[in-house]
């Protein structure tokens, strides 16, 4: 076993241990970080079963050519609009986007389209989108998307022609 | 949140109807994909226990209404970027800050960098994308914030 693989579990098993001893003494500090853990892991649970399932399906059935062709290296500005589409359809946050990230650039999407892709799910998200306007206005809402998805499209394309350029390859088998 | 659930069966009850066999190969890749992420996103809810447990949101409220804008904006976006929560947390947070006085400019740096910039989700981006390009793309993303927080202050009027 590494190295830094015995670190992590010597760290797992500390944390479980000062969790669980918390509970016992009824220590609040260690308890309540012990709720944060749990409240978190529910809300991910909730989520990530469904978003591994449509990335299975997603890999089984979608052709490489059919993301190749809108949003791999021949593909235009209408590959960033598609992205922008979808990651307005994805729900949770980062960690959600990264694994569809991965799977859309194992199938052949440019790493620019994967950059936009992460960001926009971060900041386009049609159901956190209303929300944040109930709460914040829709003038402010508006504001932030027309200034940040153009940034987001900039950035990507500077960020995925500059690791390209350095013949960056992502891990495989993820 | 129920789309997802209906989505997911949906797609699911599609793909056995065309064939069983492909979706039981996508359950498959579905788990080993799940599995393989699983230590990064254990060490994810740890970090995001410990920090949520340092930095409550009575802090961040305390903070983010200081009266320089400038000194909002840098602690608005430092706390941004070093924690998490999800939208329906975070923007009645934000909703409770503005009644409070606190601007649209500092707001916007503190939402924008939470959902963009990731510290916590650090082990999760790394396990798919390497250290550097985790690095690169949170540095972006945290400029990316301050400058929509600079242009969101400039369209309220808040800057000068």
């Amino acid at each position: 076993m590494p190295f830094s693989d015995k670190i992590k579990i010597s760290g797992l098993f500390a944390y479980i241990c000062f969790v669980a001893a918390s509970f016992i003494l009824n220590f609040n500090p260690g308890k309540l970080i012990g709720i944060n853990f749990y409240s978190f892991s529910i809300e991910m649970l909730k989520l990530l079963p469904c978003a591994f399932i449509l990335i299975g399906l997603f890999e089984v059935w979608v052709k490489r050519k059919t993301v190749e062709k809108h949003l791999g290296t021949e593909s235009g500005f209408r590959g960033y609009l598609w992205t922008i589409l979808l990651a307005g359809t994805t729900v949770g946050g980062l960690y959600v986007a990264f694994p569809i990230a991965y799977s859309l650039h194992s199938k052949g999407a440019k790493l620019s389209i994967i950059f936009t892709y992460i960001g926009a799910s971060a900041i386009c998200r049609v159901p956190m989108t209303i929300f944040e306007a109930s709460f914040m206005g829709i003038t402010f809402s508006i504001i932030r998307l027309l200034a940040s998805v153009p940034l987001v499209i900039a950035i990507s394309v500077v960020l995925g022609n500059y690791l390209t350029k350095r013949k960056y390859k992502v891990l495989p088998g993820k | 949140m129920y789309y997802l659930y209906i989505l997911t069966i949906l797609a699911l009850l599609i793909s056995v109807f065309k064939s069983p066999d492909k979706t039981s190969k996508a359950v498959k890749i579905a788990l080993k994909k799940f599995i393989n992420i699983l230590p990064a996103f254990l060490s994810m809810l740890i970090l995001v226990s410990i920090i949520l447990f340092l930095i409550p949101d009575e802090i961040i409220l305390k903070y983010l209404g200081d009266k320089n804008k400038f000194v909002g904006i840098t602690l608005a976006s430092f706390f941004g970027s070093i924690t998490l929560m999800p939208g329906f947390i975070a923007y009645p947070l934000c909703g409770i800050l503005l009644k409070k006085g606190v601007t649209y400019m500092v707001l916007s740096a503190f939402s924008t960098t939470l959902m963009m910039v990731g510290i916590l989700t650090y082990p999760i981006e790394k396990a798919y994308f390497g250290t550097r390009v985790t690095i690169l793309r949170n540095i972006f993303s945290f400029f990316i914030a301050i400058v929509v927080a600079l242009m969101t202050g400039i369209f309220f009027g808040e800057i000068w």
